[in-house]
């Protein structure tokens, strides 16, 4: 069985980048789906393929193209130095960057079909009762669309959790840093370390297993609560 | 300060050009009376800033919403909208439904008290519960309950009855009507049914192709021989009056009007109260002389003013009676030929079944 000294801290750093990333993402997410629900502008479509674009592309691909960009000789890289950031390459921070933008499409589409699925008569009912657009989203659009709101972290948090190609180029292998669980498997694996790569694989199946139950049985409830 | 509406739109949507300009009063209930698509709904959407036509000019009560380059927002505009269907909120109880707009307005604008509201339209019973719990009928009442608790200076209704069955609709009726009664509050309310506008309007907005065709008192344009509404199978007349008596053998209740007096069933209503009665046109036979060897209870002189064929076998004649009130009676030509019917002549109008409205 796993020695005493198992390393707990890529679980710990996992978590920290998961839960911030999906923080980001609904914060972020959220005005990004709101105006795609919302607009007939041409660029609507473009728009939305950009956000969908890490759906389909190879992690790699996208890991390949976020260190050029933020390495020191692309122009955000360039930019973070000049105003005293440093690079952000195979930093916690680089990392955070890469999963905001690796998990988009799971926040923004759940509440993008959330948004849509409302149409704009509950916000009209509301901007006839005094409502400021503020409120009526405070009020209105934010409690009808809490399964959408629900699913979209969820998906950025699991997905986070999951990724792997986009860390390894972007973010290496640094204990404390960027060694987050899917590089921590893969390593355990690498030196045939067969029990540590277990309690981390088996515990990622059972925790995935756990949070998706979970979201089925909570859509579930809201589901019965808003028909009843 | 001018009292009243006014309302000056141009819009392009899509295909659709709405042209109307129309002022209406600032007391009662002002009907929007068209076919689908002749841009009754376009007009409130308007009026309540959900939708700004490209030049528009929306006045109410000498408060200027729209007008030039300004447009205020709908939350700052002192409405309250019913939609055809209910639309309450799914995520609140009936309560908080009824709060949502009272809450948003200032304490010393609250001039509709809740409780008064709660008891007006009979939702009492129902504060406690969630709104898909309701029926149809008991949906719009909150709807309508909601908009009222904003305390506007307008109301738009939008069909508000149309999603509702028969019986539902029927019910709810006597609801809008001490709505009228209680509060003063002009409202613009948008149909495409003529008892609905007989019942309810007092004047009239018709429109067609987004266009305005006639507008004014509604007894009046119910009855206009030029317009749409007198050709319909069910056209009806509307006359004011007041309750005169009661008559307690035979379980009736007199209507009174300067004209004459009508007989409706009883109604335990106390002897002076305005009253509307509804007759319909084909309800209604003529005769040169006052016969006393008749069923009919209702005659009354009349004179004729107008006449129209509306069939190869049917005519319409619009009579006016010695109060200059209108009624329409639907005849055969062959009738009218008997009669020697001509504008102008006088007779009696013998009419069969009268309801009282309101």
């Amino acid at each position: 069985m796993a020695d005493v000294s198992f390393d707990w801290e890529p679980v710990w750093l996992t978590l920290e980048l998961a839960g911030l990333s999906t923080i980001l993402l609904l914060i972020l997410g959220t005005p990004i789906a709101w105006w795609l629900a919302r607009t007939t502008a041409w660029y609507k479509q473009p728009i939305a393929a950009i956000v969908a674009l890490p759906l389909v592309l190879p992690p790699t691909v996208l890991g390949f193209y976020l260190l050029i960009m933020l390495g020191p000789q692309g122009p955000v890289g360039q930019f973070t130095d000049a105003i005293g950031l440093g690079t952000l390459p195979f930093t916690f921070e680089g990392l955070v960057v890469a999963s905001v933008i690796y998990s988009l499409p799971f926040a923004v589409q759940p509440l993008q079909t959330a948004f849509e699925s409302l149409g704009s008569r509950p916000m009209e009912v509301a901007a006839t009762l005094r409502a400021s657009p503020w409120d009526r989203f405070v009020t209105v659009v934010l409690p009808l669309a809490r399964p959408g709101f629900l699913t979209a972290a969820v998906l950025s948090f699991a997905h986070t959790i999951g990724e792997f190609g986009v860390i390894l180029m972007i973010g290496g292998n640094i204990p404390g840093e960027t060694k987050v669980l899917s590089i921590a498997i893969y390593d355990h694996v690498e030196s045939l370390e067969y029990d540590q790569a277990h309690i981390l694989a088996a515990g990622m199946l059972v925790f995935a297993f756990i949070v998706l139950l979970s979201l089925y049985l909570i859509n579930g409830r809201l589901d019965r609560k808003a028909t009843t | 300060m001018s009292m009243g509406v006014e309302i000056d739109l141009d819009q392009r949507l899509g295909d659709f050009q709405l042209d109307v300009r129309f002022t209406a009063p600032g007391n009662g209930v002002t009907a929007l009376f068209g076919h689908s698509g002749s841009g009754k709904t376009s007009i409130l959407r308007a009026v309540a800033g959900l939708a700004r036509a490209p030049r528009g000019l929306v006045r109410i009560n000498g408060e200027t919403w729209q007008g030039g380059k300004s447009f205020l927002p709908p939350h700052r505009r002192s409405v309250g909208y019913v939609f055809q269907e209910a639309s309450l909120f799914p995520h609140l109880s009936v309560r908080d439904n009824l709060e949502y707009g009272w809450r948003r307005i200032p304490k010393n604008q609250r001039w509709i008290k809740f409780d008064n509201v709660v008891e007006l339209l009979g939702i009492g019973p129902m504060l406690k519960r969630a709104t898909a719990r309701l029926s149809g009928g008991e949906r719009q009442r909150v709807a309508i309950g909601r908009a009222l608790l904003t305390s506007p200076q307008i109301l738009l209704m939008d069909e508000p009855l149309s999603a509702l069955d028969h019986g539902a609709k029927q019910a709810i009726f006597p609801y809008l009507e001490s709505l009228h009664d209680e509060f003063a509050i002009p409202s613009l309310y948008v149909s495409h049914d003529p008892n609905e506008v007989a019942r309810l309007g007092d004047h009239m907005v018709l429109l067609a192709d987004g266009k305005v065709v006639a507008q004014g008192d509604a007894a009046t344009l119910l009855t206009r021989l030029d317009l749409p509404l007198a050709s319909f199978d069910d056209a009806v007349s509307v006359i004011e009056g007041f309750v005169s008596a009661h008559d307690l053998t035979y379980h009736l209740t007199w209507i009174g009007t300067e004209a004459g007096r009508f007989a409706v069933s009883r109604e335990d209503l106390p002897v002076g109260k305005h009253a509307r009665v509804e007759i319909r046109a084909r309800d209604v036979s003529l005769a040169l002389h006052p016969h006393s060897d008749t069923s009919i209870l209702n005659i009354l002189p009349s004179k004729v003013v107008d006449t129209r064929d509306i069939s190869p076998s049917q005519l319409l004649a619009r009579l006016e009676l010695a109060d200059g009130q209108t009624l329409l009676a639907r005849l055969t030509r062959h009738s009218a030929v008997a009669l020697g019917l001509r504008e102008g002549m006088e007779l009696y109008a013998q009419v069969k079944s009268v309801a009282l409205i309101a």
